[in-house]
């Protein structure tokens, strides 16, 4: 398991863990982005936000909260 | 209310607002929900001989109670039980939007689907058989392309039809046995059972939901609920773990399945999206981009105006000088001529500006560029305690403050939203321009482009430096996380965009409409009127006459205040009005000068009033000093009294700080 904002453009991998907080947790599930879900990083800039796709949707994720999603890389 | 309650719920960015456009029609009305400051449209209109009132329900992902948007829809459909729910459900990115669909069934409201963006699915190569996705889920289901008035017709036929229905709730296997324990409960008390739907209230309290747990706490019956609950969930926590992603696996789960049978072809492509985010989130080129775009807004936005501008103008003072010769009375000649009318012509000559900068903004805005500005922005934006989505209401800014500071709705964080408000008016807007025109005209003859630039230099800079300060001392913390949907590029839907055009310079219009004009009679007033009493019409043209006027008096007032930096009397009246809105200062000058505002330049530079260094001090301070009173009443609406108040004081301090660092480093250079 590593966090989200480890992985590399164009790695993918699935979600495991969110932590810190129910909120952002009930937050990501929503927009498609909870434990479970299968994630394709596509922009990781190594400072700044990341751009993840999951299905059809595609979220800007600020680096702080990519830290707390954690991946198991496929 | 009368008719037939219904209500619009979609995630954001599903064309919920085209489709509540087209429902009703011109027939709505723009409030606020009680307490908070979320926009609250509601309109009507009439099908098959019945009236219907509609709530468009602000863009929500889910139905939590974390945030407000979720908890004003979440709390509208559990308490005025509309008779009919839209769902609003964009079909090129199905599995996420049914995730609010199955919450609305939970609830156990009538809900219709309306299927929106065929034709951008199709185009992302999937398709959906609509009559496929109704039978698994229960509920009628409208496929549209609304931005192309495809199936409005269909939708309020539905309307019609579905009224009266009571969908099936969704199963959730895993959980059955101990949601239906938790009911059997509920049940029992019969007023629950009136108000709540039993279920939504027991899936609810499984996920740990505090206003659940409100609801219950009112029943005789909280202590057997509360055992019942906490033995329910000790058994469910050794199955499954944490219950609350437990009960959204299973959802996901239902909805995989969902979207498996009702989605018939699908194919990889690379959409024009993607080709297009390759280069506009691109590490490098995604800033210089943004200021390259940014760049062209400016210069449309002024290159179109301009004859506008000049046109309204023109037509202004045409009107003004007919009036009055047609007037014999100077009293009544002079408040319509050199009051209302002028007073009307200032405000009004700012309109075209202002309206073609916000069609250009709606336009990024409905194109999906906006939230790619926000993503390659919140890096910078970061450093300064700011938020990513900070950028907008800034860049906004520098048309008008009132609609920026409006459009930092966006930013849910209040710590967020309140440090964007604060430094907003930092921002340069165009009624600041014509006193830097006009002073670098003056006094920067041949480099008027340099010292009008450096202005919005020191502007932004101010802005970030304040930003970044204010959230070290007031604001302690980060900015709030970052998340926020990038929703595929889109052809402009123009009725969308001179939509949101409109009712961004309708704010302008009419907040600034009314104070500025009534800020500008008043300047009038003072000036022809003093202690003496009435002094005439010539007092706006002749100096000596006006000394003896109201307005000499209060600039006499202020002027050891200003000494330090080198103003005389005239500046402090001039900076004095510029509170009401800042274009008064030129209009202001001219009448303390007795010229007109083309000639203006050569006499102030002549006057021997300012030198080079006091005039630049006068500019930044005008940059600076208290937001126009149409601002101040903004930042009051969105933020409240306190803040306001606040934002008047550190900028005052602030501007006053920096004229005197402008005037002591000028001084010293010479």
């Amino acid at each position: 398991m590593v966090p989200l904002a480890f992985l590399d453009e164009g790695a993918r991998g699935k979600i495991v863990r969110i932590t810190g907080g129910h909120g952002i947790l009930a937050r990501l599930t929503a927009m498609g982005f909870g434990p479970g879900r299968e994630v394709k990083v596509v922009r990781n800039q190594m400072a700044g936000p990341l751009l993840v796709a999951s299905g059809d949707a595609q979220v800007a994720i600020g680096r702080g909260m990519a830290m707390k999603i954690l991946v198991e890389v496929e | 209310m009368e008719g037939t309650l219904i209500t619009l719920i979609g995630n954001p960015n599903v064309g919920k607002t085209t489709i509540f456009n087209a429902l009703t029609g011109l027939k709505q009305h723009v409030g606020n929900w009680p307490g908070v400051t979320v926009e609250k449209k509601e309109g009507e209109f009439e099908h098959g001989g019945k009236r219907f009132h509609v709530v468009d329900l602000p863009g929500v992902y889910a139905l939590t109670a974390y945030s407000i948007d979720e908890k004003i829809a979440r709390d509208f459909i559990v308490r005025e039980k509309p008779d009919l729910v839209v769902d609003i459900v964009d079909a090129s990115n199905l599995q996420r939007n049914l995730y609010l669909t199955l919450q609305l069934l939970e609830i156990g409201a009538n809900v219709l689907v309306a299927l929106n963006k065929i034709d951008l699915a199709e185009e992302k190569g999937i398709k959906i058989d609509p009559r496929e996705l109704e039978r698994v889920l229960g509920v009628s289901v409208i496929p549209m392309v609304a931005s192309r008035g495809e199936g409005i017709k269909e939708l309020k036929d539905a309307i019609l039809k579905n009224l009266g229905r009571k969908p099936e709730p969704v199963k959730y296997p895993n959980f059955e046995p101990y949601i239906e324990r938790l009911i059997r409960i509920i049940g029992l008390d019969g007023r629950l059972v009136k108000e709540y739907n039993p279920r939504w209230l027991a899936i609810k309290l499984l996920e740990g939901d505090e206003d659940a747990k409100g609801i219950v706490g009112g029943s005789p019956l909280r202590d057997e609920i509360m055992r019942e609950l906490i033995k329910v969930k000790k058994e469910l926590q050794k199955k499954h773990g944490d219950i609350e992603l437990a009960l959204a696996d299973e959802r996901y789960g239902i909805i995989s399945k969902i979207a498996e049978s009702a989605i018939v072809e699908r194919e990889e492509r690379m959409t024009f999206s993607e080709m297009l985010d390759e280069v506009l989130t691109h590490k490098y080129l995604g800033i210089p981009i943004f200021i390259g775009v940014m760049w062209a807004v400016f210069k449309f936005t002024f290159d179109v105006s301009a004859p506008f501008s000049d046109i309204i103008d023109w037509f202004f003072s045409w009107l003004g000088d007919s009036v009055g010769t047609h007037i014999s009375n100077d009293a009544l000649s002079s408040l319509l001529r050199d009051g209302i009318i002028a007073g009307l012509g200032s405000v009004l000559v700012f309109l075209p500006p202002i309206a073609f900068l916000f069609l250009a903004f709606s336009w990024l805005e409905d194109s999906g560029y906006m939230a790619r500005a926000a993503f390659v922005m919140d890096r910078v934006m970061h450093r300064f305690g700011l938020h990513g989505k900070s950028v907008i209401p800034m860049i906004m800014g520098f048309g008008c403050n009132v609609p920026a500071i409006m459009a930092t709705r966006t930013l849910e964080d209040e710590k967020d939203r309140l440090l964007t408000i604060l430094v907003n008016p930092l921002m340069s807007c165009s009624a600041r321009l014509p006193v830097y025109m006009l002073f670098a005209g003056a006094f920067f003859a041949g480099r008027e482009g340099t010292a009008i630039t450096s202005m919005y230099l020191l502007g932004i800079g101010l802005a970030l430096v304040i930003a970044w300060l204010f959230r070290k001392v007031i604001f302690k913390g980060e900015p709030s996380y970052f998340i926020m949907e990038l929703p595929p590029y889109n052809r402009p839907n123009w009725r969308a965009i001179i939509g949101a055009t409109w009712s961004r310079t309708e704010k302008f219009l009419r907040k600034a409409g009314t104070i500025i004009f009534a800020g500008v009679v008043v300047v009038w007033l003072l000036s022809v009127t003093g202690p003496g009493g009435y002094l005439g019409s010539e007092a706006l043209e002749n100096g000596a006459l006006l000394s003896k006027s109201w307005v000499a008096v209060i600039g006499h007032a202020l002027q050891p205040l200003f000494s330090p930096m080198g103003w005389d009397w005239r500046a402090g009246v001039a900076l004095f009005f510029g509170f009401i809105a800042k274009e008064v200062v030129v209009g202001t000058l001219g009448v303390l000068y007795g010229v007109g505002e083309e000639n203006l330049p050569h006499v102030i530079a002549a006057s021997g009033t300012f030198t080079p260094v006091t005039a630049y001090a006068f500019m930044a301070f005008v940059l600076i000093y208290v937001p126009c009173v149409a601002t101040i009443g903004a930042i009051k609406g969105e933020a409240g009294w306190k803040w306001a108040l606040f934002a008047v004081v550190y900028e005052l301090i602030l501007a006053y700080i920096v004229a005197l660092v402008i005037v002591g480093i000028g001084g010293a250079l010479a």
